[in-house]
């Protein structure tokens, strides 16, 4: 069992980033101490010193080329070999909406082939709707065996906001969609208020992913991305009346899940 | 020497282009007897390279590592000038 007060999270920041003070507000409310590193100040082998790696949103770069791509081949050029043993050795990674892009977009997910994919496997592109979706979504836990689900099961239905313009999640093929599937890889589906998946209708699912895809992780299950932004649905006063105002948001359980297996190693 | 190189990158063919949808729709509306539009993204760059078959490789190089998703794009690279010269 590790002592929580030993343990430690980094959150990467770089130009255009942003809620990584939330992301800090939300895992040190559970007790986990975070470090908002600016990528440029990670040095050589300091990543060791965290359990928990977090890409939080934003629009690094300005989004130019294509969202999350320049941080995502800037990760691959500046910490590839650092980031390689971090998840080799099971340690946490987890892309928030953007940081889900560059995840994608460095080839750690849907994390087929080791740590990092030579090409990008899977993209997010722009929403069906074409338009920026910034609105609560409702999610549906399917079951993952990663630990960011651990308090966010089967069937489980959580309130958590979305903003982005390009989170349509796309795997290069059919196949590769049901591999993630039979492999208990989809870790949230975008789904109706009654909990049934959305099956693509919109509003429910915002951006038009294939299977109503909002999260996945790799393999191993320590590496996910979702584009929904659970640290905006942390606190009940983030939740505008759909949680209790004076507790807790549903966006709590994903990061409950981190602490929980974070404790247990 | 230096070459002026253009990268073109667009969806795959039979990928939904939300973007291209609108702007149809907006020249409709605007009285253009208009079909599909489809969005591409080109970009110039200047490049140094031993002659034009290595300019383009690298273009294509840089296509494949950066500036598109194999998952939704595709590319198309064109030599445009050889040292200020048209190709």
């Amino acid at each position: 069992m590790m002592d929580l007060r030993k343990a430690k999270a980094c959150i990467l920041r770089v130009g255009g980033t942003n809620c990584d003070a939330e992301v800090k507000a939300a895992l040190e409310d559970l007790g986990l101490r975070s470090d908002i590193l600016h990528m440029d100040w990670l040095e050589k082998g300091k990543l060791s010193e965290y359990q928990l790696l977090v890409f939080p949103g934003g629009f690094s770069y300005g989004d130019y080329v294509r969202a999350g791509a320049v941080w995502g081949k800037k990760v691959l050029t500046k910490m590839r070999r650092d980031l390689e043993r971090f998840v080799e050795e099971g340690r946490l990674v987890m892309g928030i909406c953007n940081g889900f892009q560059v995840l994608v977009e460095a080839g750690m997910l849907p994390g087929d082939e080791g740590a990092f994919s030579p090409t990008p496997k899977a993209v997010l592109a722009n929403n069906s709707s074409a338009r920026y979706e910034c609105r609560w979504v409702f999610l549906r836990g399917e079951g993952s065996h990663t630990p960011f689900a651990r308090r966010a099961g089967k069937g489980e239905i959580l309130r958590v906001p979305i903003g982005h313009g390009e989170g349509r999640f796309l795997a290069e093929s059919d196949k590769a969609v049901q591999d993630l599937i039979r492999s208990n890889r989809v870790v949230f589906r975008y789904a109706k208020p009654s909990g049934e998946p959305a099956e693509g209708t919109y509003p429910f699912n915002p951006n038009g992913s294939v299977y109503d895809i909002a999260a996945i992780c790799n393999r191993a299950g320590n590496v996910m991305g979702m584009m929904p932004h659970p640290e905006r649905a942390f606190f009940g006063w983030q939740t505008i009346g759909y949680g209790n105002s004076q507790g807790y948001g549903d966006g709590r359980k994903i990061f409950e899940g981190i602490v929980d297996h974070i404790r247990s190693l | 020497m230096r070459f002026l190189v253009k990268a073109e990158v667009s969806l795959k063919r039979g990928h939904f282009d939300p973007e291209g949808d609108v702007a149809s729709k907006s020249l409709r509306d605007l009285g253009f007897s208009v079909g599909t539009v489809r969005v591409s993204k080109a970009y110039t760059i200047e490049v140094d390279a031993r002659d034009p078959t290595e300019a383009k490789a690298l273009a294509e190089e840089m296509c494949r590592k950066l500036l598109a998703n194999p998952t939704k794009d595709d590319f198309m690279v064109e030599v445009l000038v050889i040292e200020g010269r048209t190709a």
